[in-house]
């Protein structure tokens, strides 16, 4: 049966419904802010030591781990220090974050005080996407629940220890789940990327110490702080990835949605096959993109490998936010591929020449190809643009960019080389709505 | 100049003040807000949110046009912004952008005659596992088929007049 396994713990999905978001159901059901009151009589250090224990790695999509990170804070630092939140959860393919917010708010919010407490700061901001305003709501109100009932604002639990924290919503900006770029969009600005150093740590929000975590990263902490990070660490199932994690798996499956599973417990035919339950239509697997849009592509006979960060690393594509996305053998990749980075030069930021210019570029090639008016050395000519993008920009954009397009034109050069030859073109269709259409023999372009 | 936004919106940026510390970090919240009672973003509106805020009216559009939920043309009653991205592609998202043109006669970006629907293409809702997903003005539908949105554009046109 395909569908959420049952045999291993999980900490989240079992709370995946609408009554989990009251405090009075976290309490009850989930040893709610008991963490918080746990981690008041522990010293930031040693939270940081079961952090670090706990090998728990960022679930954003770089996977550094949190302990460290969070060390990273000069505690001699006189300046405000800031707690933020990365919920923009932009990269395609990624719908984790939204399960949590909606269903599980206050496990964040025990999870930003714990952080907050850590790090010496009375400040946490929520940066939510902006098209998420159902969850933003549901935040605001679940933030005014735990207010009311002093899990927020002065003196918490007696503690001494004072934190505020305000959902701010972007706007609608892939390059905002950038860290530097957020916190530049939390400031009133563009959300261009900072240069770095410094880092967010030494000079982030405001000019002050900051950290920034994704929204499963702060919600793994009340669990640690509870239970311990070594509890934690062997819920994952490699030696340096900790705790279960949350795949958001989309595309041409059967059962699409949000999956907790051990980390790196998994291989991504399991995933696909045995928990969303194989392919749509019964239809044969071409490929598999393992970690959000930005992830090097994964053909159909790569795919019996761990998703887990270094496994889909050693094979030379990433786990990123652990968001799945699964193709099968109707669909164009050169009409994939034109969408995926039709999306990526929108979202360029525009800073850095390579990923503006290369982006567009890149666009301009693949749709060129599409179109019937391809040549050979355009191919060479997009892997070359992409070793021109690959590390030289400020931020991640560029790479997130580069990496699917040299990925798409090496592992599916046929279907690109038979746009080239005339042998397919896509019919008169304005650029962009690269989805189907395409034709085969003698069609005359339109 | 008389002002265009409410004492309403004044109020909610009162609140909003001593949560950040400084003013222009309230400029998307504003613009937000601002957007919700006039539905786009007049240049009166981002001169009166620059006064308030103590930044140039050019700043606020700087910041403005660089996020695209922000709407600096007017829209329809019924905004419409179809998510074409990979999930939403994959599941057949440009089928149902198709019948939306046809069914109202505008191509994307535009606006119908009448001023009721604008249709837009959308990037990455963050509702892949529900996908076809779109934003019809604030708020998400998802699980979209052409049947579907057929039938949603039917109830929003009876309403429309």
């Amino acid at each position: 049966m395909a569908g959420q396994p049952k045999d291993f713990e999980t900490l989240y999905v079992q709370h995946f419904h609408e009554e989990a978001r009251a405090l009075a159901y976290y309490q009850a059901k989930m040893e709610g802010y008991t963490a918080l009151k746990k981690a008041f009589g522990m010293t930031a250090d040693a939270i940081i030591d079961e952090m670090k224990k706990s090998n728990l790695r960022g679930r954003g999509g770089a996977g550094f781990p949190t302990g460290m990170k969070w060390g990273f804070i000069p505690k001699q630092s006189t300046k405000e220090k800031y707690l933020v939140c990365n919920a923009d959860e932009s990269e395609p393919g990624t719908f984790k974050d939204r399960d949590i917010m909606r269903y599980t708010p206050h496990l964040l919010i025990e999870g930003m005080v714990i952080g907050g407490f850590v790090i010496g700061a009375h400040h946490g901001y929520i940066y939510i996407r902006g098209e998420y305003t159902r969850e933003a709501k549901l935040l605001d109100a679940a933030i005014d629940e735990a207010y009311a009932a002093g899990f927020l604002g002065k003196n918490i639990l007696g503690s001494g220890f004072d934190f505020d924290l305000t959902v701010h919503r972007g706007a609608g900006a892939y390059i905002c789940g950038e860290e530097t770029g957020l916190l530049n969009s939390l400031e009133g600005k563009r959300g261009e990327p900072r240069v770095k150093p410094p880092f967010p740590a030494q000079a982030g929000a405001f000019g002050g110490p900051t950290i920034v975590n994704n929204v499963e990263t702060l919600t793994d902490v009340p669990f640690i702080i509870n239970r311990g990070g070594e509890w934690f660490s062997k819920l994952g199932k490699l030696e340096k990835s900790g705790g279960t994690r949350l795949f958001s798996v989309s595309g041409h499956v059967n059962k699409p949605g949000v999956y907790e599973l051990p980390s790196g417990a998994y291989t991504l035919r399991q995933i696909v096959y045995d928990v969303c339950g194989g392919v749509l239509d019964g239809k044969k697997l071409k490929a598999v993109i393992p970690g959000g849009s930005s992830a090097p592509v994964l053909t159909a006979d790569e795919i019996d490998v761990i998703a887990d960060i270094e496994p889909i690393m050693k094979i030379g594509s990433m786990l990123g936010s652990a968001a799945i996305m699964v193709i099968h053998e109707d669909q164009c990749m050169v009409q994939l591929i034109e969408r995926i980075t039709k999306f990526y030069a929108h979202e360029s930021c525009g800073q850095c020449t390579p990923c503006r210019e290369g982006c567009r570029w890149m666009e301009d090639i693949i749709q060129r190809i599409l179109h019937g008016k391809g040549k050979m050395e355009d191919l060479d000519l997009l892997l070359d643009i992409t070793n021109n993008i690959n590390g030289k920009t400020l931020c991640a954009l560029g790479d997130a960019a580069a990496g699917p397009v040299a990925s798409f034109v090496k592992k599916f050069r046929p279907e690109f080389e038979a746009y080239i030859r005339g042998e397919k073109r896509l019919a008169g269709h304005a650029p962009g709505h690269g989805g189907k259409h395409a034709e085969g023999h003698g069609e005359q372009h339109g | 100049m008389a002002k265009i936004l409410s004492e309403k919106f004044y109020t909610a940026m009162k609140r909003l003040e001593p949560r950040y510390p400084t003013k222009v970090a309230l400029l998307l919240p504003a613009l937000h807000a601002a957007q919700d009672e006039l539905t786009w973003l007049p240049p009166e509106a981002m001169q009166e949110i620059g006064e308030y805020i103590g930044i140039h009216p050019a700043q606020v559009k700087e910041v403005a046009s660089f996020y695209t939920m922000y709407n600096l043309k007017p829209v329809g009653k019924y905004h419409l912004k179809v998510c074409t991205n990979v999930a939403c592609c994959l599941r057949g998202a440009y089928d149902v952008v198709e019948h939306c043109e046809k069914k109202l006669g505008i191509k994307v970006g535009q606006t119908t005659p009448d001023k009721q629907f604008t249709l837009h293409e959308e990037e990455c809702l963050g509702a892949c596992g529900t996908a076809p997903a779109m934003m019809l003005n604030n708020d998400y539908v998802e699980n979209l088929d052409i049947r579907k949105m057929d039938e949603i554009l039917n109830r929003l046109s009876a309403n429309a007049k």
